[in-house]
């Protein structure tokens, strides 16, 4: 089920190649090229050939861990997309548990006090939430808790390893991480909260309540694992969120990932740098798919059937 | 039988009419606040040519970074010394054009493809969702950033990328509204008609899906907004000088520590633009699809609320020899409140269960019965629900004075409930032997492992076949019938003094009914139990009371033994509810009763039933009409009787 996924997700990445006006071997190599070096990428990337072969000819090389070069860079684009890759992964998840670990209590919270003072409150946040441009979010955050209070560093985290050990990296994390979730956490919250007032007013949450139950095993037992069968495709769903939104926050932090080396490589028209990485983060995100939807699966005995 | 969510009894007639989806919509306060918001800011971007601005993009170097309210300039300069006001106005109008132009363009391209997807079926279906599929492997704004990469930084090209990345939600949104209408009976009797294919899917087919795509293009504009300015931030989308609101922030970026103003300003505009979008999209949501409308009226609560209860016990006699009963329904009167109307679903119901006894309550949907049992241990939800009169003792004990500790205690343990539908009253993600063990535990305090050991004993006792094995199926795995023995053996589970059984027959089919009743019936006197058993149906009742009562318009109309009261009933009302049912061997014509219940909000004064009644007089309109013993244990409320 992965594999066709994985197919299209290449197709589509190699077609954007072909989506380039004019000679893309000349877009990549810039303005500048010789024609004889334009010529030489022509017929390495194939791009002479009809659109099939060319496909085939690209995955040939992709199968061997061949991305091209970056010709910016001047070095494989594998080598400066893996380099990058962890970064992006430890702050996407950073993100993503921050949004789960506050987004779903809140919303929970919300749906059992529907109405009340709590949801109203819960509510309007995430609105707001919602609402904000995470990349202005991250600016406000650098100005109040770097600039204002210097509470946390704002940027300047180089490398991943090296340097200041694990207390270091934690603490440049902070305020990328938190930006990111913001978005993440409101839209979980949101849809907690009506997954929770779903199924609150089933019958089998009444069945529990007559049983003598107290309300923390009726709530968290009996309606939240129901709840979580909805919720867990949409944290999925968030996790590319998360991921595409890292660029901006990895832009506006500074911070070494695939979403910075995106934006730079899309200024230098860096096209072989801009298709790995996109092809190394879409990758990431099916295998993410894949794990919510073996989650959903163990949680619900119907779906396994 | 909904009625925790629902008010017992729907109003016989609207006595409004619909409002318009307009007049819907801004009588929501927070969507009239996302109007009135959107309408300021479209009006002032709308007015930019006339009103008195500077030019945006004239530079003026000498008088850079000017602070808010500069003479001349009201939000300062930028970096260049262009106008922060001029060039907010011109901005917000660039990228709310963005935003409508790619949310409108999006909605069309995904609606034209889930269209034709949903209606041409087949292969074309296949071929389209596959193709969208693909495009939902990506995360979302990597493949704009693709886009943008290869097309090359620009406004236009961004804008184009947004709108690829969100054409997937609207084509597979379409799709799925279209697919539940493409095989209703009206596209068949258009299809048969003759209409041609484009006649009906925007006949038939687009009126029917145009509320999803004003939703979806309603709760996505704002995000596009977003989007859009995201890449203008990155300096992917809109190139200098021209700017919009992402680009302004963009640029006030590396300005941050000596002029926080010339970021803060188009970041607090997109916030407004987007929180009114929002606002208004969630309102338009909820005025077209109600349905989405999470949680609508009703609320889970721990426990109905109830009045004080002096208030509930003013005017009740002494309980007396009731106080030594597994319980004592007295005077019960429980409400629900929707808007301004008050159901008054029961309306004073006294019911007496001795130890061990059995006790029907038989009426009509909407008579309160379902209610009244629910009320006993507090499980109708709140709001809308709430007692507001009478108590309801268990051995001299109101269970609506406990605290939801105590009342908990005796939830399960003392008083046991055994709902209407199996297939909805056991949890689908825990095995049922869980579910059983779960009731064991909580009472009797033991563990894990002898829990389990009992529940299994007590699957077999309702006759499960396997019970070790079926122990860990999960409800879905059992047949309707089993699912009710596992419903069964939890209401047995720690041997309850009181069951409560709220039509535990009326979800299964003849055959099985019989059985389980019969079986609910015998656990209950080799247990001693007693049996509060409400049903509609006469000769179920009859097969497992002892005692009866027939309730209408939420009070007991009739009540006494159940060889009495179905040998001579009293009440019209009971009367003609015996004439409706079939008799076995017996010819005889079946009289439906004429007209519908009242509906609980609007009881009439006197008796409830006079308006159905062929043997009504006008003193049956006149105040309160008294149950009065009619003969040994027997009592009827009606004046005739």
């Amino acid at each position: 089920m992965v594999v066709p996924v994985l197919v299209g997700v290449s197709v589509i990445v190699f077609l954007v190649i072909n989506l380039i006006p004019g000679d893309p071997a000349r877009a990549i190599l810039g303005t500048f090229a010789t024609p004889a070096n334009t010529a030489e990428l022509t017929q390495q990337l194939g791009l002479d050939r009809p659109l099939p072969v060319q496909y085939l000819v690209w995955v040939g090389h992709l199968l061997h861990g061949d991305l091209g070069r970056s010709y910016i860079l001047h070095k494989p684009v594998l080598d400066e997309v893996l380099d990058r890759l962890f970064p992006t992964l430890l702050l996407a998840g950073a993100a993503l548990v921050l949004a789960g670990v506050v987004g779903i209590p809140l919303g929970i919270t919300a749906a059992v006090r529907q109405n009340g003072w709590q949801d109203k409150l819960i509510t309007v946040s995430v609105l707001v939430g919602i609402s904000t441009p995470s990349f202005w979010l991250g600016m406000l955050l650098i100005f109040w808790f770097g600039v204002r209070l210097a509470w946390l560093p704002v940027g300047g985290m180089m490398r991943m390893f090296g340097g200041g050990g694990v207390g270091d990296v934690a603490s440049h994390l902070v305020l990328p991480a938190v930006t990111l979730a913001a978005v993440a956490t409101a839209v979980l919250v949101r849809l907690t909260r009506g997954a929770m007032l779903e199924v609150l007013r089933q019958d089998y949450v009444r069945t529990a309540r007559a049983k003598g139950l107290t309300e923390g095993r009726v709530i968290y037992v009996h309606a939240f694992r129901n709840a979580l069968v909805g919720i867990i495709p949409v944290i999925g769903l968030q996790a590319g969120f998360v991921l595409g939104g890292a660029v901006y926050i990895e832009t506006v932090f500074q911070w070494p990932g695939i979403g910075r080396m995106l934006v730079s490589a899309i200024s230098t028209r860096d096209i072989l740098l801009v298709q790995g990485g996109v092809l190394v983060v879409a990758s990431a995100y099916v295998i993410v798919n894949l794990l919510t939807d073996l989650a959903q699966s163990m949680l619900d005995p119907r779906i396994r059937a | 039988m909904d009625i925790g969510i629902a008010p017992p009894v729907a109003p016989a007639a609207p006595r409004h009419a619909r409002p318009s989806a307009w007049a819907r919509l801004t009588r929501n306060r927070m969507a009239s606040l996302g109007l009135v918001l959107l309408a300021v800011i479209v009006a002032i971007v709308l007015a930019a040519p006339v009103l008195p601005l500077l030019p945006p993009n004239v530079t003026d170097v000498a008088h850079r970074l000017r602070p808010v309210l500069t003479p001349g300039h009201p939000l300062g300069t930028d970096q260049l010394g262009r106008d922060i006001l001029s060039r907010l106005i011109w901005g917000t109008q660039l990228s709310l054009a963005v935003g409508v132009t790619a949310a409108l363009a999006a909605s069309f391209i995904g609606s034209v493809i889930g269209l034709v997807a949903a209606f041409r079926g087949g292969l074309v279906d296949l071929l389209l969702m596959r193709g969208i599929d693909m495009l939902m492997a990506f995360p979302y704004l990597l493949l704009a950033l693709a886009i943008v990469a290869a097309l090359g930084p620009g406004l236009v090209h961004a804008m184009m990328a947004i709108i690829v990345v969100n054409v997937p939600f609207f084509a597979r949104g379409v799709r799925g509204g279209a697919l539940s209408i493409v095989h209703a009976d009206f596209m068949a009797a258009a299809r048969l008609s003759g209409l041609s294919d484009w006649r009906i899917v925007t006949s038939e087919l687009l009126p029917n899906v145009m509320p999803g795509i004003v939703i979806g293009v309603s709760t996505t504009i704002g995000w596009m907004i977003l989007e859009t300015a995201g890449l203008s931030f990155l300096g992917l989308g809109a190139q200098p000088p021209q700017a919009d609101l992402g680009g302004m922030l963009g640029e006030g970026r590396n300005l941050l520590q000596v002029a926080p103003h010339v970021a803060t300003i188009p970041g607090i505009v997109i916030l407004l633009l987007a929180i009114g979008i929002n606002l208004v999209g969630d309102g338009l949501r909820d005025v077209l699809d109600p349905k989405l409308k999470a949680g609508g009226l009703a609320r889970s609560s721990a426990r109905t609320a109830a009045a004080p209860g002096e208030q509930r016990r003013r005017g009740l006699p002494l309980a007396g020899h009731l106080a030594r009963l597994p319980l004592a329904i007295r005077g019960l009167r429980t409400e629900f409140r929707v808007g301004r109307s008050v159901y008054a679903a029961v309306g004073g119901v006294d019911i007496a269960i001795g130890p061990g006894e059995a006790v029907g309550i038989v009426g009509e949907s909407g008579s309160g019965k379902t209610v009244t049992a629910l009320s006993v241990l507090g499980l109708v939800a709140t709001p809308p629900g709430r007692i507001v009169g009478g108590e309801l003792l268990h051995h001299g004990e109101d269970l609506a004075d406990l605290d939801l500790r105590r009342l908990q205690d005796i939830r399960g343990r003392r008083i046991a409930f055994v709902f209407q539908d199996p297939q909805t009253t056991l949890n689908p993600l825990i095995p049922v032997g869980e579910q059983v063990a779960e009731s064991i535990r909580r009472h009797q305090g033991v563990g894990r492992a002898e829990a389990m050991r009992r529940a299994v004993a007590l699957l077999d006792s309702v006759r499960i076949p396997e019970p070790a094995e079926k122990a860990r199926a999960y409800p879905h795995e059992l047949s309707g019938g089993q699912r009710q023995r596992v419903v069964i053996a939890i209401a047995l589970a720690n041997d309850p003094e009181l069951i409560i059984a709220d039509e535990p027959t009326t979800a299964l089919d003849v055959t099985t009914q019989a059985r389980v009743l019969a079986l609910l019936n015998e656990l209950r006197r080799e247990r001693g139990a007693a049996l509060l058993f409400i049903s509609h149906d006469f000769g179920v009742i009859a097969s497992v009371c002892d005692r009866l009562h027939v309730m209408y318009g939420g009070r007991v109309v009739e009540s006494g033994p159940v060889a009495t009261v179905l040998g001579r009933p009293r009440h019209p009302y009971t009367q003609r509810l015996l004439a409706c049912v079939p008799e076995l061997g017996r010819r005889r014509p079946i009289v439906p009763i004429p007209g519908l219940p009242p509906s609980t909000d609007a009881l009439p004064p006197g008796c409830a039933f006079a308006p159905r009644c062929d043997l009504a007089q006008p003193r049956c309109g006149v105040g309160e009409i008294a149950l009065r013993s009619v003969g040994p244990e027997h009592a009827a409320r009606c004046v005739l009787a």
